[in-house]
């Protein structure tokens, strides 16, 4: 113990112009999204599920006599499931935060939620539209290859397989955006996988047991349905019987989802202790 | 520099912190003494803006810390629970919070090198033993080289070379005339660290004083006196070495002599004694006040 100076010096430094922004969370984010287990984890799932899916289900057309009425769609099957690791990956972004307790050090060192959730957003939604283009274009080419000579051979220049290929990344970047505003609000890890992976399994069920009226006013809404319309060549109009919207209505949907669960989940942030 | 008004918070029917009020200056340790339980960590985390208070304020440097332009570069904290994510490393957890503020790579170095940690910057944090990843909170609180520190229980698995170094720490930075606002359920500690005290129990302010008045007002039995002529007996009693202080009431504050010595100096002087009580010292107030809001007892 010692006796308290009577004239403290006081502490004094100069602080820079401006203040902690979003162009300082997204490095930081970039660099937290990097450097744990979990991202390439799910990354290589995401890639397994879709090349190897794709090549499964593309391989099953070789021995065909006819052409399949959409052979780019048994390509990209691996999608359905790929969005699943993406998902995955949105949550753990910030979940993980919470199980661990990381979420105090991010807050302490940047208070302002919005500013943190929106720069872990930008990072999600980058990295997810950057792994999602350049998977559809990949696993297209690797159906190519695997089709090539038969009687379902697929082309980059068919009709539709452009538009495809290029809203089959932005469905996989809303998805991961979907996951990351879902566990914005749940926090914890299991209750967000479980609630995404009901967003778009359980969820079609439940409505296939519903009165066709309706599915008929509903279904179209459902990402899983929107997801069939992104991943398909031919613009249905109906898918089973339901009506459906174009793929590029449903893409603007499902970004509307995004947009609410994040809007709810910064909501909470401010409004909760963390 | 921090500023607490009426601080208030309540988790469902628990009332965590009760309308609590203290400064926090700088150039000095501040101690924040109090059990387990008492609401340390929850007015820390108000402080920091991760709990929000159900009523009152609190302020650092006349700011809400959600209001801080640089909030690592003008307050650094230590979470009590470790508030790292065990998958990476320590630098590169460090690395992170400096993007935050846009501090510099070098920075982490440094600071890692401060708390001894250069040898382990590259291990995954969830092998760090208790004791490193206090080190390493201390580390993340340094990051910004900041004006003000709020630190909960610091020396929470340190050995005793790192407790003397946590002390050493601290007394440097406040006498660099930086805030240290650090917390401890341990008076003994505290004694040895801190120049004030801030003590609460159950959430409440129990006191808010020098420690060398704590220490001083814990350690010695006092006594309130009423009598028909104080002035002489006043007089006597410190020649007999005791301390005396005329409370407005004009009853008398006696310390430093027992009971006995008080009644027969006023039996020897022909002086009427209408009152003669013991008074509670400061830490038999405190564990009193506290004790009910231990949360874990040992058996008896």
């Amino acid at each position: 113990m010692t006796t308290t100076p009577s004239t403290s010096i006081i502490f004094a430094k100069e602080l820079p112009a401006g203040r902690a922004g979003l162009r300082h969370a997204i490095p930081a984010e970039w660099t937290k999204f990097w450097s744990v287990r979990s991202t390439p984890w799910s990354l290589f799932a995401l890639v397994v599920a879709t090349l190897g899916l794709g090549a499964l289900s593309t391989n099953a057309l070789h021995g065909q006599q006819f052409a399949t009425l959409d052979p780019t769609r048994r390509v990209l099957v691996g999608f359905n499931l790929g969005q699943f690791a993406i998902g995955v990956l949105g949550v753990l972004f910030i979940s993980a935060e919470y199980g661990t307790g990381q979420i105090r050090s991010t807050l302490a060192a940047l208070p302002r939620r919005p500013v943190v959730l929106g720069a872990k957003a930008i990072v999600m939604g980058g990295v997810a539209l950057v792994v999602g283009e350049i998977l559809s274009f990949v696993t297209f080419y690797m159906g190519h290859a695997i089709l090539a000579g038969t009687a379902s051979h697929v082309s980059l220049s068919d009709p539709g397989v452009m538009r495809v290929l290029i809203e089959s990344g932005i469905y996989m970047s809303l998805m991961g955006l979907i996951g990351l505003g879902i566990a914005s609000i749940i926090r914890n890890s299991a209750g967000s996988i479980a609630t995404f992976a009901g967003l778009i399994l359980i969820l079609t069920l439940i409505l296939g047991a519903m009165p066709q009226a309706i599915q008929n006013a509903v279904s179209r809404y459902l990402p899983a349905n929107i997801g069939a319309t992104v991943f398909s060549v031919i613009t249905p109009g109906r898918l089973q019987g339901t009506p459906v919207f174009s793929s590029q209505a449903g893409l603007v949907i499902l970004a509307v989802y995004a947009l609410l669960l994040l809007s709810a989940g910064c909501f909470f942030m401010i409004r909760r202790d963390s | 520099m921090i500023k607490a008004r009426g601080l208030t918070k309540r988790f469902g029917n628990v009332l965590a912190v009760d309308d609590l009020s203290f400064d926090v200056e700088p150039g000095r340790v501040t101690g924040f003494l109090g059990p387990n339980g008492s609401g340390k960590s929850t007015t820390m985390a108000m402080i920091m803006g991760l709990n929000h208070p159900s009523a009152g304020t609190v302020t650092v440097g006349g700011q809400q810390y959600r209001d801080l332009r640089w909030p690592l570069r003008e307050v650094g904290g230590l979470l009590e629970a470790r508030a790292i994510h065990p998958g990476r490393s320590a630098r590169t957890h460090l690395w992170s919070l400096a993007q935050y503020n846009g501090i510099a790579k070098s920075r982490v170095d440094e600071v890692l090198e401060i708390v001894g940690l250069t040898a382990v910057a590259k291990k995954r944090v969830g092998k760090f033993s208790l004791g490193m990843g206090q080190r390493l909170g201390i580390a993340a609180a340094l990051l910004g080289d900041p004006a003000v520190l709020i630190l909960d229980e610091p020396v929470n698995g340190l050995d005793p070379e790192g407790i003397r170094w946590m002390r050493t720490l601290c007394r440097s930075l406040a006498a660099e005339g930086r805030t240290i606002f650090i917390s401890s359920h341990l008076m003994a500690e505290m004694a040895l660290t801190a120049d004030q005290l801030v003590v609460i129990g159950q959430g409440r302010l129990i006191a808010e004083m020098p420690v060398a008045e704590f220490v001083a007002r814990s350690s010695s039995q006092s006594f309130r006196v009423r009598v028909s002529e104080p002035e002489p007996l006043r007089r006597a009693i410190e020649s007999a070495g005791g301390v005396v202080e005329t409370e407005s009431d004009g009853s008398l504050t006696v310390a430093g002599v027992v009971a006995v010595t008080i009644g027969d100096v006023a039996l020897s002087l022909g002086i009427a004694v209408y009152e003669l009580t013991a008074q509670a010292s400061l830490e038999d107030a405190f564990m009193e006040m506290t004790g009910g809001s231990v949360e874990y007892r040992g058996a008896k």
